[in-house]
């Protein structure tokens, strides 16, 4: 078998050498840089492992219990890094299993490259074994897609995916090789990485004009108010935003996405928004003149009832993606273009300011939510273990270092409210999609991406069954993540919505659990269970210190609710801090 | 308020494109009531014509998701007062209908339709025009037993559009910084902005 080295040689010598198309997909992978690859082999995409098995030294492949173990892991592994995660699959009931990660990567803007084998070009549409027709099942959820069926097309068309899931607005693309494509053997003429492609505009042009229409309102604002998401983080723009903020001095609030992009702990954040968020950024989100929107898309959950919602504001929106602009609010200044360009151009514009009354609103509301329930959850004395507490030990614990994967429901929640964070790109969690069973893979993808951080992965009893499988994975590969299982007994979110709009009909949230504990120790991962609130400072020391991965199982309190909560329907002033208030 | 609004596509040449567009309206719940694809006046760039009943507000948002599929250039929006627009339709009649009945004769003359083929038992006519014309001719063709009746989907031509060939040449020069961009809305912003 050829090494890639002496296949550089001779192309650059030649102008063109014999390779298969499995071994020029290799070749895409090590000129993109790939260093590591999520996948699980099978009948039709068996050429490229086998084209694989010399390159093991130089591409490190995972292997992973399940596709849809695969495809969080890469999305954990892109969240944390910044780079483009990579994902094998085989045809017809491999290719399926990504279906669910590509729907979450493609709303929460992942970039990612899976490669799919699929059946020999001959045998599309013809019902063969494993075939799938997934270039059309997956067209709503890849930022695109394309089926690759004469080795010819392979070097450009990864170059093309590479570049399109990477650019502009990330998201995920999916190939799709057929076997033989795979088999071919074809004159390779060396890999180019793509750099432009004709029809595709990764960035709107920036207009001054806009700038200085933003810089203009800004600086005329009583009540500015800065709210960003995740833009920040895939922009890079994390320096670019402080600046921003503390030279207008801005109250500032992230959304679920874009928390760690500015320390948690910052002088001039305020918070979370969205349904579970803080009191204060949702409350005057309707009291502010100028609201700066920066990479965010005004979801739902962020917004609440939309008629309702920053009535009273002028809204400036800095997005790159040219669709989000007025998708759902209505903006008075649109700043198209990336933030890590939009940012500094802004700042070059506003007037140093600070705005001590205004941010005393926020002080007001941040005392009052306080008081009234996050003093309760994070120091309770007596009662049941709170997830709260667990969060608030754990901070002490890391002192807001680690990266915190979470799961989907209550203890997602939870977390994001209370976790300390210093550190960009600290915070992985399943947002627009809300996919349970998201948090144990996607740790492990962030582990790789980011072996020299501590990497914490909380989820409930629910979200723990959900890829369980993948215990198998940390089994052959002791990736060192902690797994810290808040167990209400319940699917608690959706018992929590039960009891407060459905009179309480538990339908089928009792969910039962097998003991996490044996059932990591069959995988050969140690563990314990505590329930006890002695118990609880000294057992995640002990998991954060093990040497290996480690899962804690803490009982909590059952049927605990987490507010405040923009009830649905409701505008986002009409925030709650109790259930009594419903 | 709804209207009818025409899509302007502007694409690559691509195998499976019409499903990348079509699903955009489908997940909107919004049906197309008509569709042509078409080569455009540029070499593998292709044009779809679509019609859709919506509001501005609705097909301004779609527009900007048609935009963002990667193998698509363009796409503008006009109402029926911006674009000049034609549809196809064939009638077939019994020959000896024709024959017999002057009021038949006459109509076809009015409507300026042309015979396409004429034999013994059946003739075929072909008119040109748009949507009521068309649906007048067929209410009154039907009386004299219409044997078969089909129409075209809509193409149509923007009055005020000087084609995108300026723009592709510019997208196809590998500059970055200096890709066009048609932020029509942008332009319009400025009437709205005031403190």
């Amino acid at each position: 078998m050829e090494t890639i080295e002496n296949l550089k040689n001779e192309v650059k010598e030649n102008s063109g050498v014999k390779t298969s198309g499995s071994l020029a997909v290799i070749d895409a992978l090590l000129s993109e840089k790939v260093a590591t690859i999520f996948g699980y082999p099978g009948g039709a995409i068996m050429p490229i492992y086998d084209a694989l098995y010399d390159y093991q030294n130089n591409l490190n492949h995972i292997l992973v219990r399940h596709e849809q173990g695969a495809i969080h892991a890469a999305q954990g592994y892109a969240r944390v890094s910044g780079k483009t995660g990579v994902v094998f699959a085989t045809s017809g009931p491999g290719a399926t299993n990504l279906v669910t990660g590509l729907a979450d990567a493609m709303i929460d803007s992942t970039p990612l490259v899976c490669i799919t084998g699929q059946v020999f070009a001959h045998l599309l549409g013809t019902d063969a074994f494993q075939e799938t027709d997934i270039i059309n099942i997956t067209t709503p959820i890849t930022k695109w897609n394309y089926q690759i069926t004469d080795a010819t097309e392979i070097p450009e068309i990864l170059a093309k995916a590479f570049f399109i899931a990477k650019t502009g607005r990330p998201g995920p693309v999916l190939i799709d090789i057929t076997k033989n494509a795979q088999l071919q053997i074809f004159d390779y003429k060396g890999y180019r990485p793509c750099i432009h492609v004709r029809s595709y505009r990764a960035e709107p042009i920036i207009r001054n004009e806009y700038i200085e229409k933003a810089a203009s309102l800004i600086n005329q604002a009583k009540k500015p108010f800065v709210i960003f998401g995740q833009g920040v983080l895939l922009g890079n723009a994390e320096k670019e935003l402080i600046e921003f903020i503390e030279k207008g001095g801005f109250p500032t609030a992230w959304t679920i996405l874009g928390m760690s992009a500015i320390p948690t702990d910052h002088p001039l954040g305020v918070g979370m928004l969205g349904m579970h968020g803080n009191y204060a950024p949702n409350f005057l989100t309707n009291e502010c003149d100028v609201l700066i929107a920066i990479g965010m898309r005004f979801d739902d959950r962020v917004t609440g009832r939309l008629d309702k919602y920053a009535k009273q504001a002028k809204i400036i929106h800095l997005d790159i993606d040219p669709s989000e602009i007025d998708k759902n609010v209505p903006v008075t200044v649109p700043v198209w273009g990336n933030c890590k360009q939009t940012i500094p151009l802004l700042t070059a514009l506003i007037e140093e300011k600070k705005h001590p009354e205004w941010f005393n609103e926020f002080e007001i509301r941040k005392d009052k939510e306080f008081n009234t329930l996050i003093n309760k959850e994070l120091y309770p004395s007596e009662g049941e273990l709170t997830m709260g507490e667990v969060l608030q030990v754990l901070n002490e614990l890391t002192n807001g270092d680690a990266v915190i994967v979470t799961d989907v429901g209550q203890h997602q929640m939870v977390a994001c409210r209370y976790a300390k964070q210093n550190n960009s790109r600290s915070n992985i969690t399943s947002g627009g999609l809300g996919t349970m069973g998201y948090a144990l893979p996607a740790a492990i993808g962030a582990k790789f991406g980011a072996p020299e951080k501590q990497v914490v992965a909380i989820m409930g009893d629910g979200g723990a069954q959900m890829n369980i499988q993948e215990f198998g994975t940390i089994m052959q590969y002791n990736p060192n993540v902690k797994i810290l299982i808040l167990n209400n007994r319940f699917l608690g979110m959706v018992r929590q919505w039960q009891e407060l709009f459905h009179e309480k009909r538990y339908s089928f949230t009792d969910i039962q659990s097998p003991d996490f504990v044996q059932v990591a120790k069959g995988y050969g991962i140690d563990g314990k269970q505590i329930s006890k609130r002695e118990e609880l400072r000294s057992s995640l020391k002990q998991m954060l210190d093990h040497s290996s991965s480690f899962v804690l199982e803490v009982a909590v309190a059952q049927e605990d609710n987490v507010f405040p909560m923009v009830p649905q329907g409701k505008g986002v002033a009409e925030i709650v801090l109790t259930k009594e208030e419903i | 308020m709804k209207q009818e609004f025409t899509l302007t596509i502007y694409t690559e040449n691509q195998v499976g494109l019409i499903n990348k567009i079509a699903i955009l309206f489908s997940r909107r719940k919004i049906s197309l009531e008509s569709l042509n694809t078409s080569p455009s006046e540029i070499e593998n760039i292709y044009r779809f014509t679509i019609v859709v009943k919506e509001t501005e507000v609705v097909v301004k948002n779609l527009v900007r998701q048609l935009e963002k599929i990667v193998d698509v250039f363009k796409v503008f929006y006009n109402t029926n007062e911006e674009i000049i627009w034609q549809q196809i339709a064939l009638y077939k009649l019994a020959t000896d209908v024709i024959m017999k009945e002057v009021k038949v004769e006459r109509l076809l003359r009015e409507y300026g339709a042309n015979a396409v083929v004429i034999r013994n038992d059946y003739t075929v006519f072909e008119v040109t025009g748009q949507d009521n014309e068309i649906n007048n001719l067929l209410k009154e063709l039907d009386q004299y037993g219409l044997i078969e009746f089909v129409k075209s989907s809509r193409i149509a031509i923007i009055k005020s559009s000087d084609g995108i060939h300026q723009q592709v040449l510019d997208m196809e020069k590998n500059d970055p910084t200096k890709l066009p961009i048609n932020n029509e809305f942008l332009n319009l912003k400025s009437m709205i902005f005031e403190m």
